[in-house]
């Protein structure tokens, strides 16, 4: 693990978490975590199931308030939630949800475009052609966006979810499983897209993921999570010689390692 | 079972084979509903016929008492000769014209407002429909002003009574009801505390109770000097009484809606009204529609008990007839069946709206 003190927050760091820690009841789902990303690069968030990857993520766009620690958004401290500066960077985040989180009491168009027609007084009518074109990003086509949520395929309403996330053009772009449950092809032209908005706009991208080809090559940053510590993070590029136990078994999937599963009965045994 | 492949050709067989199969694959599909069947059937044979022979063809509408000595079954004369009297109570006679008005507006904007519920377009037009239709019911049963004679609440009766009561409660506990599940769930301890004790104290007293206190215990209450209307303390007890179980009601709502839809109206920088509004009372409200009605129901029938403090509702006024003459005293159950099903006709449009307004949202959800 990489001692804390060398990842202080540094005054350049768009991004930085000092030493945050939550915890529910008697679940810790975050300790110690430090780490910090640069204004306009990407960071991969990788780890086992229940590792604290979504808390992290909610951490940071200000739905849970740190129990220990600090966020610094561009050198402003938003760990408290409720107040301005809070609100002002949630407002410059987009975020998408593991399970989308899409209302469905509204049409997909104003799902997409409900912030901008409710905190920045958007016309309706802008609003929704703003919303195809969304929607063209994402590969969906225009019909879609007077259907309901409830009403799309899940790989669809994971992309209007990705769509209402980026809708704001945000400055940070917080995504949780993008690609999770989309086909390769989809899954490549979402990962070209949010490539694309790092670059092009100069978005700072934190994506969790499970597939750790995407997070090797499509991301500058890596940071493992492991039963709410962070076991590692660095540029990617230097995955090869990190020596981490953790990561190695993560990114190869294999049985053996740190990384232990609770099984009940033992498989064979149920499998005979 | 019939099979279909025994059936002759052509879309369904001819209709009298398509009965014969609904009433097997619905009547008579198992030993036990084929005995439900015949014994509903035997039933009704026993029951229908004598209801007939005693409410129309033995019955008599002459709204004299020599007619109705004459004649075997009901006596709907009372209720005939009495027709003023029970739909309005001790109201002026020759003012009876302003209750009716009032009763007609009244039901005219019930009717207009639960019209427009599941039209988004339309449902801005509830709140004003309400604010010009109460001041024009106020004015029509009060009277005072555009020279028309004052008439004090305590003459007021019957239907239109019965009507106000329910309306103006179901108006006033709706919104008390949602603040109060609101509160119920709110992260701060004294509203949610105070939230709850109210809640549970008043589902703990039944509501005859609720009103003995209104009437007898509130006045205590007040500073010397200041009092307030019999009418006015009854319509206060059925509002905080009925807002309890509506917020239980909501609250049912509330906790249907998926935690991630309020996180994710929070992310997109909503406030706390600003995600109740649009996003998780929509979803809430359209689980808790029929419990909702089912609670409106109730109250309306519910609003008989201001007797108890001396009010003339509906059921009341029949009581008020039956007394007026001895003669007529006799004749209780054709009152009390009138009052029935005037109740009942209220009540079961109330069921089939609440039916209708279902389908209509999950038509909207499902477009
Ligand atoms: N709102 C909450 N209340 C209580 N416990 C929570 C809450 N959110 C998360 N947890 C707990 O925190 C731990 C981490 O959860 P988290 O959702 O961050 O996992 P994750 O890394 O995103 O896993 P996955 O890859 O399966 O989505 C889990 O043990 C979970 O039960
Ligand atoms: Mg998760």
């Amino acid at each position: 693990m990489i001692p804390a003190e060398n990842n202080l927050p540094r005054k350049d760091d768009f991004i930085a978490v000092h030493d945050l820690g939550k915890s529910f009841g008697a679940v810790h789902a975050l300790r110690g975590i430090s780490f910090s990303v640069p204004r306009g690069e990407t960071m991969a968030i990788i780890g086992p199931s229940a590792a604290g990857k979504s808390v992290l993520m909610k951490c940071l766009v200000g739905l849970y308030a740190p129990d220990t620690g600090r966020i610094c958004l561009d050198g402003e401290d938003v760990s408290t939630t409720g107040n301005e500066t809070r609100k002002k960077w949630a407002e410059k985040t987009g975020m998408l949800f593991q399970h989308n989180a899409l209302f469905d009491s509204l049409q997909v168009w104003e799902n997409i475009c409900f912030s901008l027609i409710e905190s920045r007084k958007l016309s309706r009518k802008v609003a929704r052609d703003h919303a195809v074109d969304l929607l063209g990003l994402v590969g969906l086509d225009p019909d879609s966006a007077g259907l309901r949520p409830s009403d799309l395929s899940g790989g669809m309403q994971k992309r209007v979810g990705i769509a209402r996330a980026i809708a704001t053009d945000p400055e940070i772009l917080l995504l949780d499983n993008p690609t999770a449950g989309l086909d390769p092809v989809l899954s490549n032209h979402i990962e070209n897209m949010i490539a694309a908005i790092a670059q092009k706009r100069g978005t700072t991208v934190i994506t969790i993921t499970n597939d750790m080809k995407i997070a090797r090559h499509r991301y500058q940053n890596l940071a493992m999570l492991h039963d709410g510590t962070l076991q590692w993070t660095g540029p990617t590029t230097e995955i090869e010689n990190a020596g981490n136990a953790y990561l190695t078994q993560m990114l190869s999937g294999s049985s053996q390692g740190p990384i232990t599963m609770r099984t009940g009965k033992r498989q064979d045994q149920l499998f005979a | 079972m019939t099979d279909i492949a025994k059936l002759p050709p052509g879309p369904l067989g001819s209709s009298s084979q398509r009965a014969v199969i609904w009433a097997r694959k619905n009547l008579f599909n198992s030993w036990f509903n084929s005995i439900l069947t015949l014994g509903s059937i035997a039933a009704l044979f026993w029951i229908i016929p004598p209801m007939i022979e005693w409410g129309i063809t033995n019955a008599t509408l002459t709204p004299s008492i020599e007619a109705c000595r004459e004649v075997t079954g009901a006596c709907w004369g009372f209720v005939n000769a009495n027709l003023r009297l029970i739909l309005f109570g001790t109201y002026p006679y020759d003012e009876q014209w302003r209750p009716l008005l009032a009763m007609v507006v009244l039901v005219g904007i019930i009717i207009g407002s639960l019209g427009a519920v599941p039209y988004a377009g339309m449902r801005k037009w509830i709140i004003p429909m309400w604010l010009v239709g109460i001041p024009v019911i106020a004015i029509l049963m009060w009277g005072g002003v555009l020279g028309l004679t004052y008439v004090q609440n305590s003459y007021w009766g019957g239907l239109p009574l019965t009507l106000i009561l329910s309306s103006i409660g179901i108006i006033f506990a709706f919104p008390l009801g949602l603040l109060l599940a609101l509160g119920r769930q709110s992260s701060m301890p004294a509203i949610k505390t105070l939230s709850v004790v109210y809640i549970e104290i008043i589902r703990g007293v039944p509501l005859i109770t609720v009103l003995f206190m209104a009437s007898v215990m509130f006045p205590l209450f007040l500073p010397e000097g200041v009092t307030i209307d019999k009418l006015l303390r009854a319509q206060i007890g059925i509002i905080l009484f009925t807002a309890a179980y509506l917020a239980e009601v909501f609250r049912g709502g509330l906790q249907a809606v998926p935690n991630g839809q309020f996180e994710a109206g929070n992310s997109l920088g909503l406030s706390y009204w600003q995600s109740m509004r649009l996003i998780i009372l929509p979803q809430a409200m359209r689980l808790v529609i029929p419990p909702t009605v089912g609670s409106f129901i109730s109250m309306f029938k519910d609003t008989t008990l201001v007797v108890i403090i001396g009010l003339f509702d509906l059921l009341n006024t029949v009581k008020l007839a039956l007394r007026s003459d001895p003669a007529w005293t006799r004749y209780y159950v054709e009152g009390y069946a009138f009052a029935a099903a005037i109740f009942f006709l209220f009540c079961y449009s109330m069921a089939r709206y609440a039916a209708y307004l279902e389908k209509e949202l999950r038509k909207g959800e499902q477009r």
